[in-house]
């Protein structure tokens, strides 16, 4: 066993973006502020001065301005990571993202790669009102072309924007302001991320709770509950939106035998939806129970606490959706 | 009896209180918030009164005004009460947006207040669109729109002005000009950075007026109202001010002097508004102490009112996605 350092979600991101400044001088990153604010949420907070100005790039407000400058430095054969601030203006970049990013490798016939990495902070934060507390990750997993993942962990949120970069082709990294602040331990030598496969975050054999996100901590605390209830649940952290790791799930619902799909996202043509459609084809049979999904309520995100908690899914609300499929 | 400002006593009383009381309210708020009565964002707009005052004034009744997200100066100067802003910072039904929108999203329609906008320059291409309506209705109300220097290099800036200027509407744009877009000072964002002449690349008559004199506003304000009004064409004002505080509640303000502050604090709008009214006796010490007394009463009052003020029902939360009572 390797040791252990107890570090917060913010402190994994920036020790991802500082290694591969480090590695790589074709990388830099730039963004609304992250220079010399440091960074929105504080992410990028004294890279300015370590990097300079060339690789710590502050830039105007206009999303779809410097998004689509970032996707030609990418064409160009620069490594840029793109910080749109948060998901909630990552609708202005929308087209330069689709009609671009996604779009030009087969609009050349294979010639064009993008290899842009951009990153939204997303999620609801706290009490920030409709237009400040989005959870689009459905949107951008919906679009062929993107690979869409997730930071559920610290693991990942210090493992993932290596294998972005490497990745010949747009990535999208969603990351989460509520969990900025969350202390957690993690290997001192945790490797990079796999973005190619979902992770199972405990193993279980009684059902499958299949989430990402900020739900993969509120499901492990869900599972841990019901363990002493005697109820013995699968996490599955997709990890990859797109493309899903449908394997792994599918494995764990063969063996599990049920499925709670959980995630903030409204609940209507999220993530669970496909996952949902997807253990229908492919593990139908090997069901006990109907899948359920738990996903946020269908209303713009109110500001007061109690309706923004009562719009997504808490671990409380797992726990119980649990409990009904086991023991309706 | 004007002077040759225009001013009477009757309007110079109103419009110094009018100022205190936007101040007053603001760090009220800012302490609030520090208790925790007030979550999420919160911007004060201290420093740059004069602009909304100046502005506003000029305006009628019924013509529409959108602003930002640091718009309780806005609402004030608009005549939305004071109480029921701050029962919406709260988060209480009794609010102007029944508690769903927070100290960002401000709106009354009676009042003819749109707004309370967090997407930074999204609501310019609404007041372009607004005044078309206005126009097409064959009203004779004007559209005012509100937004920060930083605004000035989204893409929604400059098609909002060209279409306005193509489709000849009645829209003033006034470009509160505080020097900052959150960290990123003005000469990090702008090639050009005198805003106002971007207005004539659309062919907008335009203007820069110094933010932080109200008589100077007033002038520019009732000169540029006056014309849109009676050309039915666009216009833009810049004002040229500056933000005291932070951007918002999470700004360490890593990006400027104190020194810098310090200087423009120098030129505070409102003492400079109260030495003239003296000076040209437009009021007396005596009713200027009465003032400060009713502005503590009408703090108390709206205090009591949102700590009076009740939560919603969570049963309502999925109300007003779609219209209630849809128009047949
Ligand atoms: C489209 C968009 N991008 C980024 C943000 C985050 N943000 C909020 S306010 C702000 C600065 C805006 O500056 P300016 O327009 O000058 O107005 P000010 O806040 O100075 O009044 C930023 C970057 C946002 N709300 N919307």
């Amino acid at each position: 066993m390797s040791e252990l350092k107890k570090i917060t979600y913010r402190e994994a991101l920036k020790a991802g973006i500082r290694e591969a400044l480090l590695n790589d001088d074709r990388v830099f990153l730039m963004g609304e502020d992250v220079g010399r604010y440091g960074g929105a949420f504080a992410v990028s907070k004294s890279l300015l001065e370590e990097f300079g100005e060339d690789r710590i790039m502050d830039v105007p407000l206009s999303e779809s301005g410097f998004v689509g400058a970032g996707i030609g430095a990418s064409l160009a054969g620069m490594k840029p990571i793109v910080e749109v601030m948060t998901v909630n203006f990552g609708l202005l970049p929308m087209d330069q993202i689709v009609n671009n990013a996604a779009t030009l490798l087969h609009m050349s016939g294979g010639q064009l790669n993008v290899p842009v990495v951009i990153r939204m902070s997303c999620g609801i934060g706290k009490q920030l009102a409709a237009q400040h507390s989005h959870s689009w990750e459905p949107l951008f997993a919906h679009i062929p072309g993107l690979v869409v993942v997730s930071v559920g962990t610290h693991e990942d949120a210090r493992g993932m924007l290596h294998t972005a970069l490497e990745h010949p082709d747009p990535v999208i990294i969603f990351e989460y302001t509520s969990m900025l602040n969350l202390e957690a331990e993690i290997q001192i030598d945790a490797g990079h991320t796999d973005i190619s496969r979902a992770k199972v975050r405990r193993e279980g054999k009684d059902i499958s709770i299949i989430t990402y996100g900020i739900g993969v901590y509120k499901a492990l605390e869900a599972a841990k509950r019901l363990s002493e209830q005697g109820i013995d649940a699968e996490v599955i952290d997709l990890r990859v939106l797109r493309p899903l790791d449908e394997d792994c799930f599918i494995k764990s619902v063969s063996k599990t035998h049920r499925a709670l799909l959980v995630e903030e996202a409204w609940a209507s043509v999220n993530i669970s939806s496909e996952v949902s459609a997807r253990i229908m084809e492919n593990a139908f049979y090997e069901l006990d129970a109907p899948v359920k999904r738990l996903g946020g309520s269908e209303v713009p995100i109110p500001y007061p606490l109690h309706l923004e908690n009562a719009s997504v899914p808490q671990v409380e609300d797992i726990e119980n959706a649990v409990i009904k499929i086991l023991r309706p | 009896m004007k002077n040759k400002n225009n001013l009477d006593p009757e309007k110079a009383e109103k419009l110094l209180f009018q100022m205190l009381l936007m101040r007053k309210f603001e760090e009220k708020s800012a302490e609030l918030y520090t208790k925790e009565k007030i979550r999420g964002f919160l911007h004060l707009y201290i420093g740059e009164e004069a602009v909304a005052t100046g502005i506003i004034q000029a305006l009628k009744p019924e013509d529409y005004i959108l602003a930002t997200y640091r718009e309780h100066a806005h609402a004030l100067a608009r005549g939305v009460d004071a109480g029921v802003i701050m029962a919406e910072m709260y988060g209480k039904q009794e609010g102007c947006s029944r508690g769903r929108g927070g100290s960002m999203h401000l709106f009354d329609k009676e009042k003819n207040f749109f707004g309370g906008n967090a997407i930074v320059s999204g609501h310019l291409p609404l007041a372009t669109g607004m005044a078309l309506a206005s126009k097409k209705l064959k009203r004779d109300n004007i559209t005012v729109c509100f937004f920060g220097e930083g605004a000035a290099a989204e893409g929604e800036f400059h098609e909002a002005l060209n279409l306005a200027s193509l489709w000849k509407v009645p829209v003033l744009f006034v470009c509160e000009n505080n020097l900052y877009a959150m960290g990123t000072a003005l000469r990090y964002t702008h090639a050009v950075q005198e805003i106002e002449k971007k207005g004539p690349a659309y062919g907008i008559e335009s203007k820069a007026v110094d933010g932080m004199d109200l008589l100077k506003l007033m002038e520019a304000a009732n000169k540029a109202v006056e014309q849109v009004r009676s050309s039915g064409e666009p216009y833009l004002l810049v004002c040229n001010t500056y933000r005291f505080r932070a951007h918002s509640m999470f700004d360490a303000e890593l990006y400027r002097d104190k020194t810098e502050v310090e200087k423009w604090k120098k030129r505070d709008p409102i003492p400079k508004f109260r030495k003239y009214l003296l000076k040209e006796n437009l009021i007396s010490e005596a009713k200027v102490q009465e003032l400060e007394k009713r502005l503590n009463t009408e703090i108390q009052k709206a205090v009591d009112l949102a700590e009076a003020g009740t939560w919603e029902a969570k049963e309502e939360l999925t109300r007003f996605v779609y219209s209630e009572n849809p128009v047949s």
